[in-house]
């Protein structure tokens, strides 16, 4: 076979199978670390420590029925789903795991991936509308508020970066990170000392941006269900639903190793030794854990503060520290 | 201005602090108990469905069928048979039968109870799927235990 064709159908099965399983480890993880942050032990009875209990929940949606409400736009109702899941998949063409493994060195990667990743939100408008359900419009009118407001700040931060690393590409973004963490964007002594002092600010809007992008909690205003019944995917059942929720883990992986990738150094050690695709994994999953971590920690905030917090704080401490970053470049 | 920055470092503060206190939680131990698995041993003033008492020394009912406890109960849940046996000089038990869909557990019958036959049962793991599994034979209980 054409190598190019058989690298394509590898590239594509395997983003797929890893999102599906991603997905269901990370809800295995979420209830675990919600269980124990309650005093809890979260599922432990399917599996070893619970371990199977996503694949059993995942036969559960399969085998449900798919119901589509009365009055319900059909195409786009049935569209949605799959529209949450392919940008999802697409992202992971430009995600560098390690120097070698990546579906595509893309010189322009950063852009394409944030073009990718904001169709997401169309398809959550989409959902919402076609459901012909209140709840699932104002969800759904939330949600592209939500995502129009931190979409700004985190462009601005990603700018940032790459001023600093004058490239797109995150392969060299990430080699050019090589050594230790002294090395590592978040905090550049051996490049640039003067930006270790703006670079951690680039990663905490970065992270807290990335957070909301995702509707994850306390930025979950799309699915607040003590307001919303369940937001955008309300009247979705079985495997509907079951997207939507791989489509939002495999959002948080790739927020988290964005992050990773343009602060925390990829797939290169801390300490110099070794780097690989485990290095990489094992920063994403902290990340990751940190998310959840929040999750379940503070209330969800309302959608003012939401908004406040976005067009009265982020936007004007990232845009003054693009300016201060491009002082500095420029100085030092 | 200055309440700006002020919001904000509190604001960050605040949720920082939040996050130490959950990590803390953590990595604490569960406290939850797994039911089916394990339970929790039920406290001294327990108050389930009464059972008889076992004497030490016999291994016997307490009880000398006075009848106390049957006309103590206000909702006529509890049934007392006894017979005299040949040269005998005391009644002894013959069966013992409470009606636990009436019973409110009052504990009326367990204060009129002279010798102290009766007491409340710990036992609260009660589930039926028929009216008739919650008419005791205590004195049957009291054999098996």
């Amino acid at each position: 076979m054409n190598p190019e064709v058989s690298r394509l159908l590898i590239y594509v099965v395997a983003a797929i199978a890893f999102v599906a399983l991603n997905a269901a480890m990370l809800v295995w993880m979420e209830r675990k670390v919600a269980g124990h942050m309650q005093g809890r032990i979260g599922p432990k009875e399917v599996g070893p420590f619970g371990l199977l209990q996503s694949f059993a929940d995942g036969i559960k949606l399969m085998t449900k029925q798919l119901i589509v409400p009365e009055g319900a736009d059909v195409p786009l109702f049935k569209v949605a789903p799959m529209l949450v899941m392919i940008p999802a998949v697409m992202c992971f063409v430009t995600i560098p795991f390690s120097e070698t493994v990546a579906a595509r060195n893309i010189n322009v990667g950063l852009l394409l991936l944030f073009a990718i990743a904001s169709v997401n939100i169309l398809a959550l408008l989409l959902g919402g509308w076609a459901s012909n359900n209140k709840y699932a419009v104002i969800s759904a009118a939330r949600a592209v508020s939500q995502n129009v407001a931190y979409e700004i700040p985190m462009l601005i931060t990603a700018i940032t970066v790459v001023m600093f690393t004058r490239t797109m590409n995150l392969h060299d973004i990430v080699m050019q990170q090589a050594g230790g963490f002294w090395n590592w964007n978040i905090l550049p002594f051996t490049k640039n000392p003067a930006m270790a002092l703006v670079m951690p600010i680039s990663f905490l809007i970065f992270f807290t941006c990335s957070m909301a992008e995702t509707n994850r909690a306390p930025f979950d205003l799309g699915e607040a269900e003590s307001e919303l019944v369940a937001g955008f995917h309300t009247e979705y059942a079985g495997m509907g639903f079951g997207l939507f929720f791989l489509g939002e883990y495999a959002n948080v992986f790739i927020g988290c190793s964005l992050a990773v990738i343009l602060f925390l150094g990829g797939w290169q050690c801390p300490f110099g030794l070794a780097p690989g695709i485990h290095w990489f994994l094992i920063k994403v999953y902290s990340l990751i854990f940190v998310v959840m971590w929040a999750r379940w920690t503070f209330p969800r905030t309302t959608i003012y503060g939401l908004l406040n917090l976005s067009w009265k704080i982020l936007i004007p401490i990232s845009l003054f520290n693009l300016v201060l970053t491009g002082a500095l470049i420029k100085v030092f | 201005m200055s309440g700006y920055f002020k919001e904000i470092i509190d604001g960050t503060h605040s949720l920082v602090a939040g996050m130490g206190v959950t990590i803390k939680y953590m990595v604490k131990p569960v406290v939850t108990m797994q039911y089916p698995r394990a339970s929790v041993k039920m406290t001294a003033r327990y108050r389930g469905h009464i059972d008889l008492v076992k004497d030490a020394e016999t291994g016997e009912s307490l009880c000398i069928v006075c009848g106390m406890c049957q006309k103590a109960c206000p909702s006529g849940c509890i049934s007392v048979a006894g017979e005299k046996p040949e040269g005998a000089k005391k009644k002894v038990l013959t069966s013992y039968r409470l009606d636990f869909t009436k019973c409110s557990l009052c504990g009326l019958c367990v204060e009129s109870c002279k010798p102290g036959a009766i007491t409340f049962s710990k036992d609260y793991n009660l589930a039926g799927l028929t009216k008739d599994e919650f008419i005791f034979d205590l004195k049957k209980r009291l054999e098996e235990r």
